[in-house]
């Protein structure tokens, strides 16, 4: 970023240069007071380089290109008019280079402009939208009502977003030279907290769901040691049970590693391209043997030869990764399980559905709307197959990708689980 | 002149009603969310801050009652933006009712905080908070976009968050039964979540009453056949 707009400052100044040389050879010392101050800029965003200064430098780069772009713009290609010189260009091109969301509003917070970075962060954004109704949180209530007062200096202000997926943006307000119109750009400052936040959750739920599992070892040890010592039949179902605790606190720990790596991580790039069947393949061959330990038949039923989504690939796996698992693990009894992928809906709302089904115990009603909480599991006593954690991590990535989870179940028919996403 | 000074103050009257709404609706969402952090943390520090901020809300529902009236017998709208104009006095009770909500959970925290409950319970509440929150995200999003496009999510998200308060209901009371030391502290959180519960029926009110300011019609009782939501859906049986 840093680097991105340092280059732009350095060809600002060129072009600049160009034009200065052929209109008034007067000025012509002027490029060098030019070139200083694109310098010094240079040489300030080098040494500072924090998060707020780089904020600082897009929007500097964007004053920049304003105020330059009208006169130096096109002077390499063309000698006519200035009118000719600008042609082409417009605020939306020249917001739209900058990566961080733009937003330019009216002294009433309407809005004028957004880039796609603002347009992709935060839908809703059509011209004219007030964004005083958009961003409610009482911080940037206060700095918008500053914003809307006529000798509006500029202000900053953090914006926070917890739902549907925990975003926070450092916000900064200033007034575009004299036209009346106000620049807003957002740093995304999600990461930080979210690592902040991950730190104290990751303590405070590996400690207490770690706890159950170690209880039951230490348990078992003691009786091994004591009572049990000369049992060997006792000996070693205790020690199959101390296994699969084991078992159990391994898989926990890398579905909280894995959970929160997904909570840090931005959100999806809409250019990027995966193909559900290959990814759904994929699943399949690799569950193999799982399915083979469980003698679960696994059959597929593909409407499709290609399922192009926006998405990450490594995580498209994982969603259908724990739903095979689950379908093995779960219904077993079934002992065959159907993984299907089909499209639904018409144009701007065409989605696929992908949907594993198996045939075994089914979950009742009640459970149905939970199964996505964190460690929610069934059957909490029972079996300590697993951790509870999967159809969070599912739910979690699918949020990310603009794309839901609907369950359907019958207790002694069988679960079907389908991820719905859009497709690209 | 004279003509396009009192069109465009009469433009600043409307546009003073939706920013003070969009303002509480902000405000409300902040303390809903607190208080689901007060209570999940035991913090008697933002729980008090939550009680405190309460005042804002009725101020605000005040102030647009007031404006509104006024607007109403200077300007004697017509049908549509008499509309918004009450939509407005209706949503600011809606956003009022919201705010009492989250108070009334912050007020529970000392209680709940007496004794340890399972983290489980609190995750489950955490769900339904989550849950609710996107609804009124969602609601006063359309509020701001006056776009009818999305309400379509609100009523199948609204019979998820009645489902899940059904489940954590079954939850708590399993949980009172098995030790009746357990009885004073999840009668509390019956009432926390109950009033998240509440809070999402408000934010389907707001649906409505904003579905009608824009279309002029009431808006459709079902859920509409293709519907979609960024979340877990229990689909209805035989579908
Ligand atoms: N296909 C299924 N049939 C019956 N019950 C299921 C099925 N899938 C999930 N469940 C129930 O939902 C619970 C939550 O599943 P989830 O995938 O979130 O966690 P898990 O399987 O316990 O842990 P992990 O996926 O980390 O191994 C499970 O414990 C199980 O009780
Ligand atoms: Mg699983």
């Amino acid at each position: 970023m840093r680097a991105e707009g340092a280059a732009g400052l350095s060809e600002e100044a060129a072009g600049k240069e160009t034009l200065v040389a052929r209109a008034r050879s007067r000025l012509w010392r002027g490029r060098w007071i030019l070139g200083a101050a694109s310098l010094a800029l240079l040489a300030t965003s080098a040494m500072t380089g924090g998060p707020v200064f780089a904020a600082l430098a897009g929007m500097l780069f964007v004053t920049a290109v304003t105020v330059f772009l009208p006169a130096g713009g096109e002077s390499g290609r063309t000698a006519e008019g200035p009118a000719l010189r600008t042609a082409g260009f417009s605020t939306a091109d020249l917001i739209g280079a900058v990566r961080d969301p733009v937003i330019v509003v009216d002294q009433q917070t309407s809005v004028v402009e957004t880039n796609a970075a603002a347009r992709s962060a935060f839908l809703l954004l059509e011209p004219g939208t007030l964004l005083s109704l958009r961003f409610r949180s009482p911080e940037m209530q206060r700095l918008l009502q500053h914003l809307s007062e006529a000798g509006f200096e500029g202000g900053e202000a953090e914006y926070l977003e917890r739902v549907p997926i925990e975003r926070l943006y450092r916000v900064f307000a200033s007034p575009a030279g004299s036209s009346g119109l106000r620049v807003l750009v957002f740093r995304d400052r999600s990461e930080t907290r979210r690592i902040e936040r991950m730190r104290a959750d990751f303590v405070a739920n590996a400690s207490h769901e770690m706890r159950t599992p170690l209880a039951s070892i230490a348990g078992f040890i003691e009786t091994l040691r004591g009572s049990a010592r000369n049992d060997p039949a006792a000996r070693d179902s205790f020690l199959q049970i101390m296994q699969n605790q084991t078992d159990r606190m391994a898989r926990l720990i890398d579905d909280l590693l894995s959970l929160s790596r997904l909570e840090m991580k931005p959100l999806i790039d809409p250019d990027s391209r995966v193909d559900l069947v290959a990814v759904v393949n994929d699943v399949i061959g690799a569950l193999a043997p799982l399915a083979l330990d469980c003698e679960v038949a696994v059959t597929r039923e593909f409407a499709l030869d290609q399922a192009p989504v926006a998405g990450s690939r490594d995580e498209l796996f994982q969603v259908f990764e724990n739903l095979l698992q689950n379908a093995c693990k779960y219904g077993r009894s079934g002992a065959s399980a159907v993984v299907s992928i089909a499209e639904a809906g018409s144009a701007p709302s065409r989605e696929f559905q992908v949907t594993v089904t198996d045939f075994g115990p089914g979950i009742a009603e009640e459970h149905i709307p939970r199964l996505t909480e964190r460690f929610y599991r069934v059957d909490t006593n029972g079996s300590q197959k697993g951790t509870g954690l999967g159809l969070s991590i599912v739910k979690h990535i699918l949020t990310r990708h603009n794309g839901y989870l609907s369950i359907v179940s019958e207790l002694g028919k069988g679960s079907a689980f389908t991820v719905h996403l859009p497709a690209a | 002149m004279q003509a396009s000074h009192i069109v465009r103050s009469y433009d600043d009257d409307l546009k003073f009603l939706a920013n003070r709404i969009a303002a509480m609706g902000g405000h409300a969402e902040r303390m809903v969310d607190d208080s689901i952090r007060a209570l999940v943390n035991m913090d008697q520090v933002l729980a008090r801050k939550v009680i405190a901020d309460d005042a804002v809300l009725d101020e605000g529902q005040r102030e647009i009652d007031e404006r509104a009236i006024l607007i109403i017998a200077r300007r004697q709208p017509l049908a549509g933006d008499l509309r918004a104009i009450i939509g407005a006095i209706r949503i600011a009770a809606d956003i009022e009712r919201i705010g009492d909500l989250g108070k009334n959970i912050a007020k529970r925290v000392v209680a709940v905080s007496e004794t340890r409950q399972p983290l489980r319970l609190f995750r489950g509440i955490e769900a339904l908070a989550e849950l609710t929150l996107t609804q009124l995200k969602d609601v006063l999003d359309s509020f701001a976009t006056q776009s009818v496009d999305r309400l379509g999510l609100v009523r199948d998200r609204d019979a998820r968050i009645d489902a899940m308060f059904t489940s954590l209901f079954r939850e708590l009371l399993t949980y009172m039964m098995e030790d009746p030391r357990n009885i004073t502290a999840c009668t509390h959180l019956l009432f926390c979540a109950k009033n998240i519960e509440r809070i999402g029926d408000h934010a389907t009110n707001i649906a409505e009453t904003v579905f009608y300011a824009v279309t002029g019609t009431l808006m459709p009782a079902e859920r509409p056949k293709h519907d979609k939501s960024p979340d877990v859906v229990a689909a209805p049986k035989g579908s």
